[in-house]
């Protein structure tokens, strides 16, 4: 996925039109409320099972089903692809940390910025925090890096 | 008799479990659905919301961790900005009463308030939770590979077994934590 993926004139608003979709959908789900969520994972409604299962399904169907028809995407010729990342310790390391937080706060980064769209202006607190959070991983894998520069190139 | 009385089982069962209906959890989650399969259809990306965070910063630092995202940061920002759009389409829509639908249930939690002939909505979950809340998700996606929607939605999609490991540790975590906290007495 490089950038002149992104040359064909249509990339970019295929783009939004899918953020259109998916902001209205989390709108809809009342996922961008983080009320919603927490009575979720309180165990007082379990309705957004339907969220994230309905969306996993389409997305399933589709990532699954799309290969039988056609080869590479056309718009950006790139082969359709799973999205498949190495299971390691920092999965269950990572999502421990993102647990606490999502059960902390009933916030997370997608629904969040939709929370934005339905006039949430408090989440702003929440999407600062993500950043801040983002920066400091961040910092620290980069101070690695470089420490470890000299004797492993690539990371 | 017994079918009467299991049919009541059930229907009760459904109205505990799920006290607000199911479908627009239902409907929302297909339309979630729905766009990432349109971006994966016209460009085999499998979109997630949490590289925004990095891809972002990319603009305004020179970390190294952050240039790996250059490449992909535009289109991360064109994609998050039709979310928040998205949303307030549906703010203006639904939200505000101006289309409604049986397939829809209005918001019962939070505050409603008008700009403009334009219903909004604002969260009664405290400042500091939204905070901390967001600092550990920032870290705890960037290091655990993706969230609810890259893990949750597209990993899942995916079958991808590093994506139902990930799921299954942070929502697991979350009912613990959300629990914990409600059993201190914080609230909302």
């Amino acid at each position: 996925m490089s950038a002149e993926h992104e040359q064909h004139p249509l990339f970019m608003p295929l783009v939004f039109v899918g953020g259109l979709i998916f902001g209205f959908g989390l709108g809809f789900s009342h996922m961008a409320q983080p009320e919603v969520v927490i009575n979720f994972l309180n165990f007082d409604d379990f309705g957004l099972l339907f969220v994230m299962g309905g969306a996993a399904v389409i997305t399933g169907i589709t990532f699954f089903g799309i290969g039988l028809f056609r080869e590479r995407a056309p718009l950006t010729g790139s082969v359709y692809a799973r999205r498949l990342k190495t299971l390691d310790r920092n999965v269950v390391l990572g999502g421990g940390i993102f647990g606490v937080g999502w059960g902390l706060s009933g916030i997370c980064p997608g629904a969040a910025y939709a929370s934005l769209g339905v006039g949430n202006i408090f989440i702003l607190y929440g999407i600062a925090g993500m950043f801040v959070g983002a920066y400091i991983q961040g910092f620290v894998r980069s101070s690695r890096a470089d420490e470890d520069a000299p004797a492993t190139a690539a990371d | 008799m017994t079918a009467t009385l299991q049919l009541s089982l059930v229907v009760g069962l459904a109205a505990e479990l799920f006290p607000n209906g199911v479908s627009h959890y239902a409907v929302g989650g297909l339309l979630v659905g729905l766009g990432t399969a349109v971006i994966y259809f016209g460009t085999g990306i499998a979109a997630g919301a949490s590289t925004f965070l990095e891809s972002t910063l990319s603009y305004g630092s020179s970390l190294s961790r952050f240039q790996q995202y250059r490449p992909s940061r535009d289109w991360r920002v064109v994609f998050t900005l039709g979310i928040v759009a998205g949303a307030a389409v549906y703010a203006l829509t639904f939200q505000s009463g101006l289309v409604s639908s049986g397939l829809y249930q209005p918001a019962t939690t939070g505050q409603l308030y008008d700009v403009g002939g334009i219903t909004l909505w604002l969260t009664d979950v405290q400042p500091w939770r939204l905070f901390l809340g967001g600092i550990l998700i920032g870290i705890g996606t960037r290091v655990g590979k993706g969230c609810t929607s890259g893990h949750g939605v597209c990993g899942v999609g995916s079958a991808s077994s590093a994506s139902f490991v990930g799921v299954a540790t942070f929502l697991l975590v979350a009912i613990g934590v959300a629990q914990l906290v409600a059993a201190l007495g914080v609230s909302p």
